[in-house]
């Protein structure tokens, strides 16, 4: 190591680098141990992966994914762990839906208003976690699992019982469809105005640009204000936060209610953009998966966005590899083994980076 | 008597500057070699450089008369050497037993054999006097047992020639007897004692030799029992001690602090943790606040802060703050220095202008509205490490990465930066070196001639007098004395603190 000073830059992408080296060796051993060639998958896996309509379908599994992420890594970043995204998300957009669907406003203001339904909702069951851990002292991390079965059966009772639109003759229970003023519209026509061609269904959800609006907004509010502070903080050292002038109660509800409200959009961008209601085919698992992109992306707004669009990569891409015969759940294979070894590589390179500082710090104090 | 390592003519070059200089000391079997030096003098390169950790650019370590080059840890241990650290690396929630063994278990085919290690450590245990039940829980063991364990880990492996860094650091005063008791243990047994500190009373209670490093060079080696405390700091810092001491009265009329019949109430009944404590503190004024530790001083503080609930009141500056918040007696002027600087007064993975934020949120530089303002926040940490010689590479240096004293000197410019009305310093000079120490008296000194209020609490006996305008003799949660500090002696002020005056 001697005379070799790693510059900040280098540092800042070993550790990504060597997490993509150690998956893909964990991953094509998993593909080898069913006598398959590892090469044959990524070849395959890229091939289709990079065709403009399984990029399209990308855009469209990051996005929610890339949103829910930020609700829980503003729990994460306030030391915190919000689990119950899942079950957040899913109230959200089916309140969203239900009740988006009851009245008809200009289209903007239409699509605010479902998405303030939404944000509500999902506050409001988060606040639950944040009411219990406040004043109960219950670990948020075993209520907010039990909020998501309780917000399952809520959701499913509700479908079936109360939201379900009686008067279409259909096999999938759905709500009442959302009028047009309250669809987001989608990004294709756009698309096509810069060249790209139509897909078989193809289409890409609106609220991308409003996940990238609200990667900026995270970003500006967590590293730019008092509040984010005042969140990291609490995070960082709860005592001396609180030491500092931090109410560390009000903290940790605001914090849950605030994730919870952002949690309830991340199941809008599938309702508003293509099925226009809440429905039985609602997607499910966002919520979990947003925890490896969150933990991949480090809680970092770029970071997690190029996590979100990385496990969206894989999981469309995956799904080729049945055509040559190969499981499909070797994503799951390949997601774990990306997490792990990143979470891994991260802590090496943040111990590395500490000695680094120590020995140049002895430097300087020895001086 | 054998000599059990020497390290002669050490040095060690880190690029750029020389961490030791011509390093020489030499401790022999069956006695407790001390090893002191202020913060940053070397003492860290050189315990390095013995168990380890670096190798020396030049010069040569002998263990039992022969020359060893480690290139780790591993070789070291190999070599009979053995660290207890200052913090302590157990796991609490394996056993005493199963902490012990960690990394070098007895095996048997394939399993781990428990009753023979088992019967090794509490062999172990009993010659040396380490006496401890090796089937409880880590997690249940108090501070200076979870030292004893670090110790028979040391032993287990076979050390015969033990360095001991800061030992007595997190001990209380029976945990450290208990302590120094064990290193007579180990010293009958014919062990090699390194043992690093800051305390030099405690120095020369235990050590038979004491070596002292300044400037990364080894400045002397003397007998204990030939020196005294003052001529040991004298050694580390090179020139006359600095003293604690006030000069002339900065008294103004203004009363910034004003506590009426303040209590705390316990919620199960018991003895009242404060108990209707009243006085007025003048701007400009000094008032030490003395006992011994746990007699309430630290909910005294709590309450003064706003961090605990209390009855009676307390008012700053002429009005009552006793229904405001933490936040809000900070934005009237109310500095603080932590008790405990890592716990509650740093970040420690984050960059030391992320810890000049902290307790300031509401206020300039660093804010502007809401809005945090980075780049003058890094120019005010800059200047804040400049002016108060808080030692480390920049405003972007990790607070982790700070020895104690530089830390401390960090959290004393920052708080004394906004120029509060009111400083309330909880033992602001604990576990620093005489260096930061002399420093850090001096910037209070400084602020009390501008005019700013200070709770000086301390257990530093010739602190408290020298700095205090006035004392106050806190003993069980309530003041039962009022000294003059130009009247009173240590021993005085000792003794009014067990309440035998």
């Amino acid at each position: 190591m001697k005379g070799f000073k790693p510059s900040g830059f280098l540092l800042a992408l070993a550790a990504p680098v060597a997490a993509a080296v150690v998956s893909i060796i964990i991953s094509s051993l998993a593909v080898l141990a069913t006598h398959k060639s590892p090469i044959d998958a990524y070849k395959t896996m890229w091939e289709f992966g990079t065709t403009s309509g399984s990029l399209m379908q990308m855009l469209n599994t990051a996005t929610p994914y890339y949103i829910a992420a930020i609700a829980i890594a503003i729990t994460f970043r306030a030391g915190l762990f919000n689990i119950g995204v899942e079950g957040q998300l899913r109230l959200g957009a089916m309140f969203g839906a239900y009740l988006g669907a009851m009245f008809v406003l200009p289209p903007v203001i239409h699509i605010l208003a479902i998405m303030v339904i939404a944000m509500t909702i999902g506050g409001l069951w988060a606040a639950i976690a944040g009411y219990l851990k406040v004043k109960r002292g219950v670990s948020e991390v075993i209520s907010t699992i039990m909020l998501n079965s309780l917000a399952g059966g809520l959701s499913s009772y509700l479908l079936a019982n109360r939201f379900m639109d009686r008067t279409t003759a259909s096999n999938n229970m759905s709500t009442k469809e959302i009028p047009a003023s309250g669809q987001f519209p989608d990004l294709m026509p756009l698309l096509n105005k810069l060249g790209v061609e139509d897909q078989p269904g193809g289409g890409v959800y609106g609220m991308l640009l409003f996940a990238v609006v609200l990667g900026v907004i995270f970003w500006f509010v967590i590293n730019r204000t008092r509040f984010g502070f005042e969140l990291r903080a609490s995070g960082a050292n709860p005592i001396a936060a609180r030491v500092s002038g931090v109410n560390s109660k009000r903290m940790t509800f605001v914090a849950l209610a605030l994730s919870g409200a952002v949690a309830g959009l991340a199941g809008l961008p599938a309702v508003l953009g293509d099925t226009h209601a809440f429905n039985m085919g609602f997607r499910t698992g966002i919520g979990f998966s947003a925890i490896a992109v969150a933990l991949l992306g480090r809680n970092n707004a770029v970071g997690m966005a190029i996590s979100a669009l990385l496990f969206g990569f894989l999981e469309v891409s995956s799904r080729s590899l049945e055509l040559i015969d190969i499981a499909p759940e070797t994503y799951v294979i390949m997601q774990g083994s990306i997490l792990l070894s990143s979470v891994i590589a991260y802590e090496v390179v943040r111990r590395y980076k500490i000695t680094l500082q120590s020995n140049e710090l002895a430097k300087v104090a020895e001086a | 008597m054998s000599v059990a390592v020497e390290l002669r003519h050490i040095s060690k070059r880190f690029p750029g500057v020389l961490a030791n200089k011509d390093v020489s000391m030499s401790v022999e079997t069956g006695t407790v070699h001390a090893l002191v030096g202020e913060n940053g003098a070397g003492k860290s390169t050189v315990m390095k450089i013995l168990y380890g950790m670096q190798r020396p650019d030049s010069g040569e370590i002998l263990v039992n008369g022969r020359a060893v080059h480690f290139k780790n840890p591993n070789d070291a241990i190999d070599a009979s050497i053995g660290m207890v650290h200052q913090h302590f690396m157990l796991a609490d929630n394996f056993t005493v037993l199963e902490n012990i063994i960690l990394g070098s278990e007895p095996k048997k085919g394939v399993t781990i054999d428990f009753a023979a290690a088992r019967e090794k450590i509490v062999a172990m245990a009993a010659q040396y006097g380490l006496e401890i039940d090796p089937d409880v829980l880590v997690e249940a063991l108090g501070v200076g047992q979870r030292q004893r364990v670090e110790i028979l880990k040391v032993l287990y492996r076979g050390a015969r020639i033990l360095i001991f860094d800061e030992p007595t650091a997190v001990l209380v005063p029976q945990e450290v007897d208990d302590l120094f008791n064990a290193l007579e243990g180990l010293r009958e047994q014919g062990m090699a004692i390194i043992f690093i500190s800051h305390k030099l009373d405690e120095v020369l209670r235990v050590a038979d030799d004491v070596t002292v490093v300044r400037q990364g060079s080894t400045v002397a080696e003397v007998k204990s029992k030939d020196v005294t405390a003052r001529q040991l700091a004298e050694l580390m810092v090179g020139s006359e001690l600095p003293q604690p001491s006030t000069q002339g009265v900065t008294r103004r009329d203004l009363v910034a602090l004003s506590l009426n019949d303040v209590s705390i109430l316990t919620s199960t009944g018991g003895r009242d943790l404060i108990s209707h404590i009243s006085f007025n503190l003048h701007a400009g004024e000094v008032v030490g606040i003395a006992g011994v530790e746990g007699n309430g001083q630290a909910e005294l503080v709590e309450a003064i802060l706003g961090l605990r609930d209390y009855t009676g009141s307390i008012s700053f500056n002429g009005s009552a703050i006793d229904h405001l918040s933490v936040a809000h007696r900070h934005d009237l002027g109310i500095g603080f220095i932590p008790e405990d600087r890592q716990r509650q007064g740093l970040m420690m993975n984050s960059p030391l202008w992320e810890n000049r934020i902290l307790g300031h949120q509401r206020s300039k530089p660093v804010m502007r509205g809401f809005i945090l303002d980075k780049k003058a926040t890094i120019t005010d940490t800059a200047r804040i490490m400049a002016e108060f010689d808080v030692r480390a590479p920049g405003p972007h240096t990790l607070a982790t990465a700070l020895s104690g004293g530089n830390q401390q000197k960090f959290i004393v410019g920052r708080e004394i930066s906004k120029a509060p009305a009111l400083l309330v310093a909880s033992h602001p000079t604990r576990g620093v070196d005489v260096g930061a120490q002399g420093a850090i008296w001096e910037e209070l000194r400084r602020a009390r001639e501008k005019g700013m209020a200070i709770v000086l609490i301390s257990a530093d006996l010739e602190e408290l007098i020298g700095m205090s305008d006035r004392l106050l003799v806190m003993l069980r949660g309530a003041v039962t004395a009022e000294l003059d500090p130009a009247k009173t002696t240590p021993e005085q002020l000792g003794s009014a603190m067990t309440g035998a005056a």
